[in-house]
């Protein structure tokens, strides 16, 4: 039960995550969170915007179930399969993220200082967190897929598109955490 | 009842996320700071495993519970999307942490403020399907 409790390692998890791939192409569909952005955009009636959005989003109602489950699967892990062991941070990212001003790095799962209810009430904040939501929508759309869809999905196929794609999110990825957060915060 | 097997999926995609600790914010950090083998690893790993099934799907001829091929569709072969939507995607990934499955996870471990990113998120999509014509793919 400890094993269960304790975090995860990286050689269960990855595997795990792969086996989530396998049983959705079994079941004959495909592993790509980000679609059920647009197709949330297609049921609240973006078609009438843009064609990009007239798709029968019934077909994809599977899909939006995944994410019921993802949410339903997020509140059981935390409430009754985790200790209060927190995350086990490199020292030096601690010692980092504190300097920026994050007081208990690894304590939760996200840091106060952006998501807990003072932070959002600040504009900076908000918008923080705005930007940062249209940043994700607006680029997995255009490039097609996110981490389940390119990194995941992509790369076990061996399609070079998705290893452009994703050295695409690396290069993002290292931009804002080594040089855009660090004057944000 | 077609609809469980997508719901158990998801459940335990959700519960695989968060003790896996892929979820965190600070793994994301760490991750892009260099500073941690342990996204890296996973990231890996799911790709190690995912590419040996994909290999031998091929070979002993797994069919989908409809009988099918397994069936994986091919991305365009262009360049622009993929590096341009990319590194969009990555700025966002690495400021707020999550990226379109951990959002609704951590929603689901009680972070009511992935709301306000689940819905700008839903904008930025609805934004690229309005300027789609628009931009060089």
């Amino acid at each position: 039960m400890e094993h269960i409790l304790n975090p995860w390692p990286w050689y269960i998890s990855g595997p795990l995550i792969a086996i989530v791939m396998a049983l959705l192409l079994y079941f004959g569909k495909t592993f790509g969170m980000s679609s059920n952005l647009r197709t949330l955009c297609a049921i609240g009636g973006a078609g009438k915007f843009a064609d990009f959005f007239k798709f029968n989003w019934k077909d994809q109602l599977w899909n939006l179930t995944v994410v019921l489950g993802t949410i339903i699967g997020g509140f059981i892990a935390v409430h009754y399969l985790s200790n209060d062991s927190g995350t086990t941070l490199n020292p030096t990212t601690i010692t980092e993220l504190q300097s920026m001003g994050f007081e208990t790095p690894g304590k939760a799962l996200v840091p106060a200082e952006m998501y807990g209810l003072e932070a959002i009430a600040t504009p900076k904040g908000l918008i923080l967190l705005i930007v940062g939501g249209l940043l994700v929508g607006f680029g997995t759309r255009y490039a097609g897929g996110c981490t389940s869809g390119h990194a995941i999905t992509g790369l076990s196929s061996l399609q070079v598109p998705s290893l452009i794609a994703v050295i695409g999110f690396f290069i993002g990825g290292l931009i804002m955490a080594n040089f855009i957060l660090p004057l944000i915060f | 009842m077609k609809f469980i097997k997508f719901l158990l999926v998801g459940i335990f995609f959700g519960i695989v996320l968060v003790k896996s600790e892929a979820v965190s914010w600070f793994r994301i950090y760490e991750m892009f700071r260099f500073q941690s083998f342990h996204m890296y690893g996973i990231i890996g790993s799911a790709i190690a495993v995912g590419v040996a099934f994909l290999q031998l799907s091929k070979r002993s001829h797994i069919k989908t519970i409809q009988g099918a091929d397994l069936f994986v569709p091919k991305k365009d072969k262009v360049i622009t999307r993929y590096i341009v939507g990319g590194i969009i995607f990555g700025l966002g990934w690495a400021l707020i942490g999550a990226c379109p499955g951990p959002m609704y996870i951590l929603l689901g471990t009680g972070v009511w403020s992935m709301l306000i990113v689940i819905a700008a998120a839903i904008v930025g999509t609805f934004i690229y399907g309005l300027l789609k014509n628009k931009l060089p793919h």
